[in-house]
């Protein structure tokens, strides 16, 4: 099997972003009350984390060929920060439909540690390092971070009509609820080969 | 924002402090910095490590921002703040690295993650930026305790059940040979964990809140009593 189809279903499926490495926990919980914030939100994530895996590839080569290998947190953030002004002002210009759909959720995106995890991960744990599979990386765990988000909306929307003990209400019933899904998101460690 | 000449008073310094720790309860209260909250607790050494990292990157972060709070422009204060906090944790991380390689194994990725962790972000925009220097530091002092005190709380908890031990001293055998149970160290266990941990803490929190309301209002209210009306037949009243 190709690298890159194992790092798509590790990244959808086994080690989910959300559910099983506990990377964009903050955003899982805070906007999956609807499902379509919870699409958006999600397709915003996808686009940022396949920009920033590009960049922050790039980037490494550079902080490796300076030597500075111990400025990468700060180099990265910078960078984050920094592309996602940029995609909202691109954004806003040239796709105005697109960015009264995704406009929102873009500042909320940089303190998201999905993004800055996955850039860290491309540079640290990938057994092939070259763009492509920096890329591919980046898109599956985007991608398994909306499934996440889209699953828990959908669950929370059913929520909203059920009997829930006053004291679990909010948070605490999310969380319970997560940890059912990451029981069940277990099960695909059974895919590893 | 407060006037330079104002004297700081006592509560000034001790209230950010004790609601950094009980109010603001960062995991079970705001409900900020889920992700190490979750990832890391696997063990209760490894809540105290990555808290106390925490709360030297809070409290420097809170010390500067409050500093500069009136030179940093409104526009470009998230990503000052940010290359604020990035300093701070690069110099944790670097630490860490130097002297206890055991953590910095152990925490890996969520050890440059503090950058990104929201308790940072949101606890110096919203306290630091608007405050003195010194009850932001007593907040960020508070805040990290908080948080430290509640990661390394699951970690005990996920540790017992799912390892069976304790700090890593097992005591597995002389409690149940039904521990350890693998689930609590597996990701829903932590979730899990997580939720039940913060329905107990909110409830004994509260608890606690209304029974000191009652007695406040009780003592103040036999104590109006007594000062309004001092027959016998009103204490005797009070007295049922």
């Amino acid at each position: 099997m190709p690298y890159w189809l194992y790092l798509v279903i590790g990244g959808i499926f086994i080690n989910n972003f959300v559910l099983s490495r506990f990377l964009g926990i903050c955003p899982f919980l805070g906007v999956s009350r609807k499902t379509e914030t919870a699409l958006g939100m999600g397709l915003a994530v996808i686009f940022v984390m396949g920009m920033t895996s590009i960049i922050t590839f790039g980037l490494n080569l550079l902080l490796k060929e300076l030597n500075i290998q111990y400025l990468q947190t700060i180099v990265f953030i910078l960078v984050i920060a920094a592309l996602i002004q940029l995609i909202e002002i691109v954004i806003k210009r040239f796709a105005p439909s697109l960015y009264t759909a995704l406009g929102v959720y873009l500042p909320l995106i940089t303190t998201n540690c999905a993004v800055l995890g996955v850039a860290i991960m491309n540079v640290t744990e990938l057994a092939t390092q070259n763009i492509f599979t920096s890329f591919v990386n980046g898109i599956s765990s985007g991608i398994g971070f909306t499934l996440a988000l889209l699953i828990m909306a959908g669950i929370r929307e059913k929520l909203e009509y059920s009997e829930i003990p006053e004291k679990f209400k909010g948070f605490p019933i999310t969380l319970i609820t997560a940890s059912i899904m990451a029981m069940a998101f277990t099960a695909f460690a059974g895919l590893s080969f | 924002m407060i006037e330079k000449t104002e004297k700081l008073t006592f509560k000034d310094i001790t209230s950010p402090f004790t609601n950094g720790i009980i109010n603001n309860n960062a995991t079970f209260r705001l409900v900020l910095g889920t992700c190490p909250t979750l990832a890391i607790t696997t063990s209760a050494s490894n809540g105290i490590g990555m808290g106390l990292s925490v709360l030297f990157v809070l409290v420097c972060a809170n010390a500067i921002v409050s500093i500069l709070r009136n030179i940093i422009p409104r526009k470009v204060r998230i990503p000052a703040y940010i290359l604020i906090i990035a300093t701070f944790s690069t110099i944790v991380e670097m630490v860490v690295r130097a002297f206890l390689p055991d953590l910095y194994d152990k925490l890996g990725l969520f050890l440059p993650l503090i950058v990104v962790n929201c308790i940072l972000l949101a606890r110096v925009e919203s306290f630091a930026s608007l405050n003195r220097v010194i009850p932001s530091i007593m907040d960020g002092i508070g805040i990290g305790l908080g948080f430290t005190f509640s990661i390394t709380l699951i970690g005990i908890v996920r540790e017992f059940l799912g390892a069976g031990s304790f700090f890593g001293i097992p005591i597995n055998s002389i409690i149940s040979a039904e521990l350890p149970m693998t689930f609590f160290i597996l990701p829903a266990g932590g979730f899990m964990v997580y939720g039940f941990l913060m329905v107990i803490f909110n409830s004994v929190v509260d608890k606690i809140q209304k029974s000191l309301e009652n007695r406040n209002r009780v003592n103040l209210g036999s104590r109006s009593v007594n000062a309004h009306i001092s027959t016998p037949e009103i204490d005797t009243q009070g007295g049922k």
